[in-house]
């Protein structure tokens, strides 16, 4: 098992340096001046040479890309070009925020959709498997900034019960922190959930129809126990294969949903990069979605050898 | 952070107990409620990225420096650039030598006096990236510091339009640094935030595109006259200023109601209803200067580089369409605009522009088009998606541009794109454009010193290169002139040349709204936010 991990992490390697090149070139090709952003209308031509020239955005190709990929080697992944802030010290500020959102939306969905998907499995046909299937169809549909603004009308505006908008940081206290994380985590969590009640579902008919669960039922075991025990274990696997793969969509889906509530996270400093062309900015952002996608894909196949003994690495 | 006290208290003490068993202490609603009131939370109209006024000159930033530096000479209200830090001013009677005195008791955040070393080289930093600082470093003979109290700047030629140039509101602002800071390359940022001004920057609390905080700086020695715009006693009431980046207007537009922030600088139009409705929020006019939108023909290219087809597009545009696409019904908040300078200001004036007035006349405008030898070629339009008034100037030019037989190549691109793109200099089919849309701060269009889009030296022009010899005779007819009545002649001449030319086309000049808090006071109207005299009650 070791050895796999150790495998698996040393394979990141060349992925993340497909990953740097491919961002690179692709900002190297984009349209857009930084240099002309900074220097701002006022600014002639000569002025916007000299910023550029300034900030090495004028130099070759292989040069910058040389540079780069020399400082991220040495643990640096470079300068902000607007703020001049290290690329590092930016994305740590707006770390917490991201990874809260992240973590309250998983931990939200997946003990929601879980149980209403092994619910719909298990009254197949029935109004209960119609409505399930119904809040998935919507959850899929309705675009999160909707959701969210429909949120922050009912729950925030009319109803006073919680804020519109900001975040307070877990130290000052675990009821501040988390009444600014509700609403968003539940705008973002309804598309989640739809991917994974659905899934759930599916894995459970399929489960449901097997020969050990109808020993179960002949031997008298509850319907809770067949349901939560064995039918669910055996279809873990690919529920949490999609968990693992929403980890992106999560990730998508805080750019937008941290715009609407106005959290400061990296879904909006990436943003905020993008439209600013702050290329050492998107570059590192980009870097570090990547590297926390492989690790979340590698956790999920460990997780498979706990919830499926016949896998081993 | 202000909220409703009876709904959302209730529900914190219902999850207190809960909430002290899991976070293992008591919230502090008492001191949590005294520090909101005195934190005034705002929500600026961009996010601030970085905080070098000279180095970037973007509105955003040019407003939040005016917190934290102060300047030789401000405009008041009147667009008079009054005495600031400056005591006493003299110039030579030969008009060669500017002498300025600085008040007594200015200190820098650190501490520090401020001094005549720091003004002089702070002066230069600005001078090297401002168009009139351009224009007086192209004369200069020297700049000292003759004592800690006394600057001299040592001319070539006069230069009469010297106090507007260190008082004005455009950007970049002639902003006071310490010399150590003002000797930083003004290609370059700097890297510490010392103020001269009423606030502190706090940098260890700032998160670049979310939260910026400014305290109030104790030591500061306001001027004893009563504040006007930048000039006059700014005396801070706030201590504690919060600016809050919010991307999305109905979330500020929601957090506004919901007293989560005091004082919002740009609602959009369409939000401003349901904001005028709630009993907590007031609505008014942001900046009386307002804006003026603009789209650019590029001058070096067929058709636009012939002045008839660019006349055609004046004779047929409406700029009641233009308006209302930006502002939409609202009457209040857009008047036509037959010229380029700012309505209400002293040196407006609609000479010359007949052909912006009265009914559209298509027949004549595709005559016209006609006979500038147009053939059909495509027309690529720049319209940035991501900023609210290009997109909609954008959409009624594509409009206009088919009903006059044009063929449109509608780039829909962002803000970013177009910077890059307006500069270059390529023929339309390898990259280049033949229009684009702007707008103009009306701060920026009270004279022909700080209204870059009037001038028409060709090359050295802005974006479109238009060359119209007869504008630059009159700017500088304005630059010698040596009475109000000597400028407004050469103004009056200036703009008929610019539309008998058409430098570029004016779409209309257009008013936005600030929106604050009823607990707030002293919110004034002006071409930027002023924290001075602002108040907020509990």
């Amino acid at each position: 098992m070791l050895s796999y991990i150790v495998r698996r992490l040393l394979a990141t390697i060349p992925v993340m340096a497909v990953v740097a090149l491919f961002v690179f070139s692709l900002l190297y090709v984009a349209p857009g001046d930084p240099a002309a952003v900074i220097a701002g209308d006022q600014a002639s031509p000569e002025d916007v040479a000299r910023i550029r020239q300034s900030l090495g955005l004028d130099r070759p190709f292989l040069i910058r890309f040389g540079e780069w990929v020399w400082q991220i080697l040495h643990g640096d992944l470079g300068t902000s070009i607007f703020t001049n802030l290290p690329v590092t010290t930016m994305m740590v500020q707006r770390f917490e925020p991201t990874l809260s959102l992240m973590a309250i939306t998983l931990c939200l969905s997946v003990s929601i959709a879980v149980p209403i998907g092994v619910l719909a499995a298990w009254k197949v046909g029935t109004w209960i498997d119609r409505a399930v299937m119904a809040f998935a169809v919507l959850g899929f549909s309705v675009p999160v900034f909707v959701i969210g603004y429909l949120l922050a009308y009912v729950f925030a505006l009319e109803l006073e019960w919680l804020p519109v908008q900001g975040y307070t940081p877990l130290s000052e206290g675990v009821w501040p922190w988390l009444e600014n994380l509700i609403l968003p985590a539940i705008a973002l969590g309804c598309v989640y959930s739809a991917l994974i009640a659905r899934i759930t579902r599916a894995a459970m008919l399929e489960v449901l129809q097997q020969d050990y669960i109808r020993t179960a039922r002949a031997k008298g075991m509850g319907q809770t126990a067949i349901l939560f025990v064995h039918a669910l274990k055996n279809a873990s696997v690919p529920i949490v294969t999609v968990i693992g793969i929403g980890i992106a969509l999560l990730i998508g889906g805080a750019v937008v949903t941290e715009s609407v509530f106005a959290i400061p996270g990296l879904g909006r400093l990436t943003v905020d990069a993008i439209l600013r062309r702050d290329y050492p900015l998107i570059q590192g952002i980009v870097l570090l979605f990547s590297f926390v996608y492989v690790l979340v894909n590698l956790l999920i196949d460990l997780l498979y050898t706990l919830l499926d003994p016949r896998i081993r690495y | 952070m202000y909220r409703n006290v009876n709904r959302r208290t209730a529900l914190k003490l219902a999850a207190g107990a809960g909430a002290l068993a899991m976070s293992g202490k008591l919230a502090a609603p008492a001191l949590a409620q005294g520090a909101a009131a005195r934190t005034l939370r705002f929500v600026p109209q961009a996010n601030l990225a970085n905080f070098d006024p000279i180095w970037g000159t973007q509105y955003v930033v040019r407003n939040a420096s005016a917190m934290v530096w102060d300047t030789l000479y401000g405009f008041d209200d009147k667009l008079v650039p009054q005495r600031q830090m400056a005591e006493s001013e003299e110039v030579s009677s030969d008009g060669l030598t500017w002498t300025f005195k600085l008040r007594t008791g200015l200190k820098f955040h650190d501490g520090e006096p401020v001094l005549a070393k720091d003004v002089a080289a702070s002066l230069d930093r600005w001078a090297a990236r401002d168009q009139m600082g351009l224009l007086i470093k192209g004369i200069q003979q020297e700049l000292v510091a003759v004592d800690d109290r006394t600057v001299k700047w040592v001319l070539k030629k006069p230069f009469p339009k010297m106090l507007l140039a260190l008082g004005k509101i455009s950007t970049p602002i002639a902003f006071i640094m310490p010399e150590r800071l003002a000797k930083t390359d003004p290609f370059k940022q700097i890297s510490e935030y010392v103020g001269s001004g009423p606030m502190r920057f706090v940098k260890n609390e700032w998160v670049p595109g979310a939260k910026a905080v400014f305290e109030k700086f104790p030591d500061y020695v306001p001027r004893q006259e009563p504040g006007s715009w930048l000039a006059g006693g700014k005396r801070m009431l706030a201590e504690r200023v919060e600016w809050v980046i919010m991307p999305d207007p109905a979330t500020a537009s929601a957090a506004l109601q919901n007293g989560e922030i005091d004082w919002w600088e740009n609602p959009i139009s369409d939000l401003v209803p349901v904001l005028s409705k709630n009993r907590n929020v007031l609505v008014d006019i942001a900046d009386p200067l307002g804006n003026i939108g603009a789209f650019r023909m590029n001058h070096l290219y067929p058709p636009f580089n012939d002045v008839r087809a660019r006349r055609a597009v004046l004779m047929a545009m409406s700029q009641e369409d233009y308006m209302r696409a930006i502002v939409g019904d609202d009457n209040a908040l857009w008047k036509p605009l037959p010229g380029f300078f700012t309505p209400g200001t002293p040196l407006y004036t609609e000479e010359g522009g007949d052909i912006l007035k009265g009914k559209r006349d298509f027949d004549g405008a595709k005559r016209l088009l006609a006979q500038s030898g147009y053939s059909g070629q495509p027309v690529t339009c720049l319209v940035a998606q991501d900023q609210p008034i290009t997109k909609a100037q954008g959409d009624v030019t594509a409009d206009l541009l088919k009903r006059l037989g044009m063929n449109v190549d509608f780039a829909a691109i962002d803000w970013g794109t177009v910077g890059q793109r307006r500069a270059m200099k390529t023929p339309p089919g390898q990259g280049g454009w033949q229009m684009f849309h702007t707008w103009h701060s009306g701060a920026d269009c009270i004279n022909p010193a700080v209204a870059i889009g009037v001038r028409a030296s060709g090359d050295k022009a802005w974006f479109g290169w238009p060359d119209v010899p007869a504008v630059e005779a009159q700017v500088e007819a304005w630059y010698a002139a040596k009475t109000l009545d000597e400028e407004k002649t050469a103004i009056g001449r200036l703009n008929k040349a610019a539309l008998d030319g058409v430098v570029y086309a004016p779409t209309g000049f257009f008013l936005s709204y600030q929106a604050w808090r009823k607990n707030v006071t002293g919110v004034v109207k002006g071409p930027l936010p002023f924290f001075w005299g602002v108040a907020k009650s509990a």
